[in-house]
């Protein structure tokens, strides 16, 4: 008996049948396409994208050139170098991120003691140039700015989690 | 004015040649979008949809792409053998259309015979369809030796094999049909299953259509016996060192020859231009035909988005193992059949339901 079952299903193609059946209920199926620029996926608030300087709301930079960011960092992508301002304070005279070496690891804003730097959910910063893409304090800071709503709204929504 | 009856016959062969070739190139390119959007929608994805509505100009962009691009030829390769390869893979492609009739016309009642709509009528058809189909696969051999690479060469003496094991399966199919419909012009295969779906040869030929239409996938080297160009092991087969226009000659010639089986698929074993009801009759029979070749172009389509590639032994023992027994089992069967009441009495009625489908016999 199972000898003919098994020579009917050869005969008959039974398993070709059933793939292409199986194609063809794909076939009506909804596609999960989302059109990048036109749509786009949700972004979970631990995204890492690109990194950014954050400072207090009195305007004064958060970072204290602590300097564990660049110890920690597995791609050596930081370079800080630190002085004392008219102050007394210690603040950096430098923070670079090379963004060609970071892996986005995220490690940085782990190490951080002060969340000065962050990583923020932008990530449309591809450039042409390799020069683009070395970022130097200024345009970190400026990127803090730039995204600092979205940057407290990220880490308040994180927070429960830590 | 001898001259002049001369050139307007060679401008009307022209004409014809170019109402034939024109919309098959043109089918080619469209079948390569709509391969690529069906498949995408059976992996629940879009496909391409950038380039123009829905996508439509791809294939326009694809074949500019194609001609812009520079024509390299490898430094040790056979140069002349190298650029003649796509030619003589081409050639036979399109040279194969010649004989297929699209359908039947008066030409809106100018003429008060039926004339058949194809190049040239030929009285055998089949046999001429069968010598040139064989014959690309010489551009396919030349194109892998003519490269001097180790994968191309694999790949076209993996076409070669192919085509020598599935053209005899082929072969005896075809012969199958022939019995039923008793001669080789197409025209004349097509008007014996003329009368509705019940006269198709479809139905005492299934196994045989089965058998032409896989041969024909492997003929035209789509998965799932698409080993020639196996991306895995071969990179792509005799098209490894191809680029450019020559490329685009290769995938024309493919796409070519699938559309040709898709064609004669219809024609040998759906009725061809007839409709599956007679009461359908007042749809032009062209349309039909190409309804029924569109449904197989889909259909190799759909193999593409099922089917994984065979394995080199496989395909092997399912063209000598399978099909050559199965379709000479067949023959004999018919032949049988078919002279079974001369033979005894009894067995008259097999005569009889065979002969329903041979109109020669009566």
């Amino acid at each position: 008996m199972r000898l003919i079952k098994h020579a009917l299903k050869t005969w008959l193609l039974w398993e070709l049948v059933k793939g292409l059946a199986l194609t063809m209920r794909y076939f009506f199926k909804k596609s999960i396409t989302v059109e990048y620029p036109e749509e786009r996926t949700p972004l979970s608030p631990r995204f890492r994208g690109l990194h950014a300087l954050r400072r207090y709301d009195s305007g004064e930079e958060r970072c204290i050139a602590c300097k564990l960011c660049e110890v920690i960092c597995p791609a050596l992508a930081i370079v800080i170098e630190s002085e004392e301002r008219e102050d007394g304070s210690r603040r950096t005279t430098r923070y670079d991120i090379d963004m060609t070496k970071c892996i986005y690891c995220g490690l940085c804003q782990e190490a951080c003691p002060v969340d000065a730097i962050v990583e923020t959910q932008h990530f449309e910063y591809a450039s042409e140039t390799r020069e683009a893409l070395y970022y130097t304090k200024e345009m970190l800071l400026e990127v803090g700015e730039q995204y600092e709503a979205q940057i407290t709204a990220n880490i308040k929504a994180d927070a429960p989690y830590r | 004015m001898e001259w002049l009856d001369m050139a307007i016959t060679a401008g009307i062969w022209a004409l014809e040649i170019l109402a034939i070739a024109v919309p098959v190139a043109l089918t080619v390119a469209y079948t390569t979008y709509v391969e690529r959007r069906v498949i995408g929608i059976m992996q629940i994805r879009k496909g391409c949809n950038r380039v123009g509505p829905f996508g439509l100009l791809q294939p326009l962009a694809d074949g500019l792409k194609l001609f812009l691009k520079e024509t390299i030829i490898p430094t040790n390769a056979n140069k002349l053998l190298f650029v003649a390869a796509p030619v003589l893979a081409l050639v036979p492609a399109l040279v194969a259309f010649a004989v297929v009739p699209f359908g039947e016309t008066r030409l809106f009642g100018i003429w008060d015979k039926e004339h058949v709509m194809a190049i040239s009528h030929l009285n055998v058809g089949l046999l001429y369809i069968l010598a040139i189909s064989s014959l690309s696969i010489y551009g396919v051999l030349m194109a892998g030796w003519a490269s001097n690479s180790k994968y191309a060469l694999i790949g076209a003496v993996r076409a070669t094999c192919q085509m020598i094991s599935y053209e005899i399966a082929m072969g005896f199919a075809l012969v199958c049909v022939l019995m039923l419909a008793g001669s080789m012009d197409l025209a004349v295969i097509v008007n014996a299953q003329a009368g509705g779906f019940w006269h198709w040869y479809i139905i005492p030929l299934f196994p045989m259509f089965l058998v032409y239409f896989i041969s024909g996938c492997a003929e035209s080297n789509r998965t799932p016996f698409d080993l020639v160009e196996g991306d895995a092991e071969l990179v792509a087969g005799h098209i490894v060192e191809y680029s450019g226009m020559w490329f685009a000659t290769f995938s024309l010639a493919e796409y070519g020859a699938m559309i040709l089986i898709s064609l004669l698929t219809s024609i040998l074993f759906l009725g061809g231009w007839h409709a599956p009801i007679p009461a359908l009759d007042f749809i032009p029979g062209t349309i039909w035909l190409l309804l029924k070749a569109a449904f197989f172009i889909f259909v190799f389509i759909w193999f593409r988005a099922t089917f994984p590639r065979y394995r080199y032994d496989q395909m092997m023992r399912l063209g000598w193992k399978v099909f050559l027994p199965w379709t000479l089992a067949w023959i004999a069967v018919l032949g049988i059949c078919t002279y079974a009441g001369e033979l005894y009495e009894g067995l008259q009625f097999l005569s009889d339901a065979i002969g329903f489908y041979q109109p020669w016999r009566s």
